[in-house]
């Protein structure tokens, strides 16, 4: 390698002269000190002040000139890399459709099931989730850790809009004038307020001191005005209440019979009235009334793990991707039918190596050949290396499966020869050997391509010097001509191994089953079961395992010694 | 003071207006997502063309992107802007879309077409109706194709894909526990209504994969959906599982020694889901494209072109004959009485719940 670090450059440089700058400085300030002052330039400056600036110019200019390239790389190569890792951590979704729950969860022991608190927290949360259909995602989300919760939170989406109904039957029988939006509008809202004549209704706004003698109601009043005017952009002067507003307002009133007193007129006299009857009033609890919907909500097993992954940053994905995973009890490995990814991990690596192995033993031989040969043939040579490298992928794949398959060419001509018997042919496909054979044909050339452009560089007098110096071919080759060589097989290694190790259409189309790869499971999780957060977790440790190799390597062989020409 | 009456009285008149004047608010033009291939042309045929002829200056843009749909429509909220108007998904996947928000919801009595026997259409489509947003369109099966060449006896029950001894030779079986596991669990003498109360048991799992386990050496699994016809053409497989449609054009276009045997043939769905967050008009479009494309004769048109079932009863008696090659396409449908006298319909809801634990423990019993 040559060597470019900037003192190597022979002419003046901004960098250096400041250097010399700051030695004149020091050299003057220690000698005589009523001499001592900044050298200056010729235009009265001190001379490092307008190094500086040019300095600083040049640097701005190279600026420039990358910025393009720089923005680009950044925006859609860092930026979405970056994103698609943070997704392995990231869990706000059930923080942010269950915020009340997993407020009283907090409290909560893990012990059995919650209390009733938590109940109502849930009948809350569900019901605006259910408006909004988030439930549903959050459903799905959870599913990927317990069984059974997708269905759950589907089935009690759809129950939630009853849960109340029996409170508000019996409010609107005690006055009707509790089924008038009007009376909930003159109740609930600030004096003076009106959805208005636009398109959109006006945000609610809640009137003063509601909250403080009424506060679920109000809590869920004002969701219910929320999710009117946004999602089905109606007036809420217009729409009676969700069933669990009079449910709300039933807690309230007997928590809190004195409520009337922060109202005047028709209102206090109609809240009085029905903070007298609500003692007598038919009641269930949440919990019976959820139990009912599904017996799953009375196990703490359910509960469990809405605690476990309540918190905004998950370290669950990570976990499964490691056979691992994050119950109410703590951390513990997968049942042993499950633990996968270790293994694809570890057959990923296995199989990257010994192609990257077999893409050497093949690739050096024919490198050698065209380097050495004369033009004309070496051209043709070429010509058939980069064939292949310029078919399709999927053709090449495809030629590989009529190839090698039972009733396939291969197996065909050997049974012809005699070589195998007809009830006895190869499995050359579906399993390991059909990845690895494929692979090392669809990347060959990015280990000859390499190997063949350092070769080309290696002076044929220096074989030929050692040769008349006495060594034998042998000799000559493995004590010269082999270490010339070697940066070739470095930067070929480093290409072949990091392009298999993220390998996935070939090894899905001829792998079979054992013969899959890592990236096979992540396609999976992207496309299919949509868990993005463990297609991430996993994708983050493979560019881990990736940089952690190849900074062994570093170690191993020096990245100075790669070189690809 | 003036002015504001005036853009209100215009308002009003406008919105009246909108009911007579609805074509004129329709986007013009509208992306449908499908398959390819055979499938994608066939809708082409019975659907999209008669709909532009109809609707002339609508332009129709199609994409192959259905494999793809749920992870792009996903892909496609988050970054705000929803390219696709109108997308053709399997039932599994529309429940998945629906789940996350993605497609919006559709009443099926108030958005689609009556049935031509006057039946509602929640009726017509009956149990079909997976899903909120879902408007099925095709029954297609996954069933048995087998080389009548390579076989001694001709198989008659599913079970003979466990039965290595009468029917020697590899099977090609599909690369997910979907279908297989219910399967399995069938001949090791389960009955067909307990299935999936058997296999959301610990042992009932154990004991399907142990069932699957026994032919494990003998089977090639297949992920395309090209695959068996494939490995049944070239000989590789005695008999393997594939869709109805794509053996029908193995035998019947291509005359391959190959036949079908539809015991328990696992039903499923392909139907179309509109996206959620289109703007009104193109929302419009779609749904006006939905509700003509999915009438009782246009779902039996599709069926000429090939061989999937419509998905509306009040379809089934309008079957009619292949377009090019003139057979009857009645016999070869999966809803075809004959065909359908052993047949397993998917609990959508049971695998949306189980799929994933299932999943990885299939992917890691083919790994051992």
């Amino acid at each position: 390698m040559s060597n470019t670090g900037p003192d190597a450059i022979t002419g003046p440089t901004p960098d250096n002269a400041i250097r010399q700058a700051d030695i004149a400085e020091k050299e003057a300030a220690g000698g005589d000190a009523a001499h001592a002052g900044p050298v200056l330039a010729a235009d009265g400056t001190p001379l490092k002040q307008s190094l500086n600036r040019a300095l600083r110019r040049q640097k701005l200019r190279a600026l420039a000139l990358i910025a393009p390239l720089l923005v680009f790389i950044l925006v859609t190569f860092i930026a979405p890399i970056a994103d698609m890792l943070f997704r392995s951590v990231e869990n706000e979704i059930v923080e942010e459709t269950l915020p009340r729950t997993i407020k009283v969860l907090e409290d909560w022991d893990g012990q059995g099931v919650p209390g009733e608190p938590a109940f109502e927290a849930l009948a809350y949360d569900l019901m605006i989730a259910a408006e909004l259909k988030n439930h549903t995602r959050l459903g799905s989300r959870l599913n990927y850790e317990t069984t059974g919760v997708s269905s759950l939170f589907r089935k009690s989406g759809r129950r939630v809009d009853d849960i109340g109904e029996v409170y508000a039957d019996q409010f609107i029988a005690l006055d009707p004038a509790w089924e008038e939006p009007a009376t909930w509008i003159a109740l609930m809202a600030a004096p003076g307020w009106s959805a208005g004549e636009g398109e959109i209704p006006a945000a609610f706004e809640m009137r003063d001191g509601v909250a403080e003698v009424l506060p679920r109601t109000a809590d869920m009043y004002g969701a219910f005005a929320d999710v009117i005017r946004t999602e089905d952009e109606e007036s809420v002067a217009d729409e009676e209440p969700w069933n669990i507003v009079y449910e709300a307002l039933y807690r309230d009133l007997s928590e809190n019979p004195e409520a009337a007193i922060a109202f005047d007129g028709e209102n206090a006299a109609r809240l009085a009235a029905a903070a007298e009857a609500v003692p007598g009033f038919e009641t269930t609890t949440m919990s019976e009334i959820f139990i009912d919907i599904d017996k799953d909500w009375g196990s703490n097993n359910t509960w469990g793990t809405i605690e476990a992954f309540s918190s905004r940053y998950t370290s669950g994905y990570f976990l499964a991707s490691a056979d691992y995973q994050l119950t109410p009890d703590g951390i513990e490995r997968q049942p042993e039918d499950q633990q996968i990814y270790g293994l694809l991990f570890q057959r990923t690596l296995f199989m990257s190596m010994t192609i990257m192995i077999s893409c050497v033993l093949l690739g050096y031989p024919v490198a050698f050949l065209l380097s050495n040969l004369p033009m004309r043939t070496s051209n043709l040579l070429m010509i058939l290396v980069l064939l292949p490298f310029w078919t399709s992928l999927l053709v090449r794949t495809s030629a590989w499966k009529v190839l090698l398959q039972q009733q396939g060419v291969i197996n065909d001509i050997l049974v012809w020869i005699g070589l195998v018997a007809d009830d006895n042919r190869l499995e050359l496909i579906n399993n390991q050997t059909g990845t690895i054979i494929a692979m090392t044909h669809i990347l060959l050339p990015f280990m000859i391509l390499p190997l063949y452009s350092v070769m080309k560089t290696i002076p044929p007098s220096y074989v030929r010097a050692a040769k008349s110096l006495g060594a034998t071919d042998w000799t000559a080759f493995w004590r010269v001509y082999f270490p010339q060589s070697v940066p070739g097989i470095g930067a070929g290694c480093i290409l072949v191994f990091i392009l298999s190790i993220g390998y996935y259409i070939t090894p899905e189309l001829v792998g079979g089953t054992t013969g899959t790869f890592i990236s096979n499971r992540i396609a999976y999780h992207i496309s299919s079961s949509l868990n993005w957060g463990l297609a991430a977790a996993l994708g983050t440790i493979l560019l881990a395992v990736v940089l952690v190799l190849y900074w062994i390597y570093d170690r191993i062989v020096g990245i100075d010694n790669v070189s690809l020409g | 003071m003036k002015l504001k009456t005036l853009l209100a009285s215009t308002a009003a008149a406008t919105s009246l207006a909108g009911g007579a004047f609805a074509e004129a608010h329709m986007a013009d033009s509208m992306t449908i997502v499908s398959w390819g291939g055979a499938y994608q042309e066939s809708q082409r045929k019975a659907y999209a063309e008669p709909y532009m002829e109809a609707n002339p200056g609508v332009e129709v843009i199609w994409d192959e992107s259905s494999a793809e749909a749920v992870a792009k429509l996903r892909a496609m909220n988050e970054s705000g802007s929803i390219s696709w108007d109108v997308v053709d998904v399997v039932a599994s996947d529309a429940i998945r879309l629906c789940d996350e928000g993605l497609a919006m919801e559709i009443d099926a009595d108030e958005q689609l077409a009556k049935g031509d026997d006057g039946s509602d259409a929640s009726d017509d489509f009956g149990d079909l109706l997976v899903s909120d947003c879902f408007i099925p369109q095709i029954v297609y099966s996954t069933t048995i194709g087998y080389r009548t060449d390579m076989l001694d006896k001709k198989p008659e029950s599913i079970c003979a894909i466990f039965d290595t001894e009468t029917y020697p030779g590899k099977r090609s079986l599909e690369k997910r526990p979907i279908g297989n596991l219910e399967w399995a669990l069938l001949c090791d003498g389960v009955a067909k209504e307990d299935i999936y109360d058997v296999l959301e048991t610990e042992e009932g799992q154990d004991r399907a994969f142990e069932k699957l386990a026994t032919i494990k050496d003998d089977v090639i699994w297949w992920s395309a959906g090209a695959d068996t016809p494939q490995l049944l053409a070239d000989g590789e497989v005695v008999m393997g599982s594939a869709y109805n449609g794509r053996l029908f054009s193995l035998i019947e276009e291509q005359d391959q020694p190959v036949a079908m045997m539809w015991d328990a043939q696992v039903f499923d769905l392909d139907g179309w889901i509109i996206p959620e967050g289109l703007s009104d008009e193109r929302k419009a479009r779609a749904l006006d494209f939905i509700k003509e494309s999915t009438n009782t004769q246009k779902l039996a048109d599709q069926a000429k072109y090939i061989s999937y079932g419509p998905a509306r009863q009040s379809s089934a008696p309008l079957v009619g004959k292949h377009a090019e090659l003139g057979i009857d396409m009645a016999p070869h449908m999966p809803t075809d009485p004959a065909n359908a006298t052993n047949t397993f319909l998917y609990n959508y809801e049971w695998w949306a719940d189980y799929r994933d634990d299932l999943d990885s423990k299939f992917q890691t019993w083919l790994a051992q």
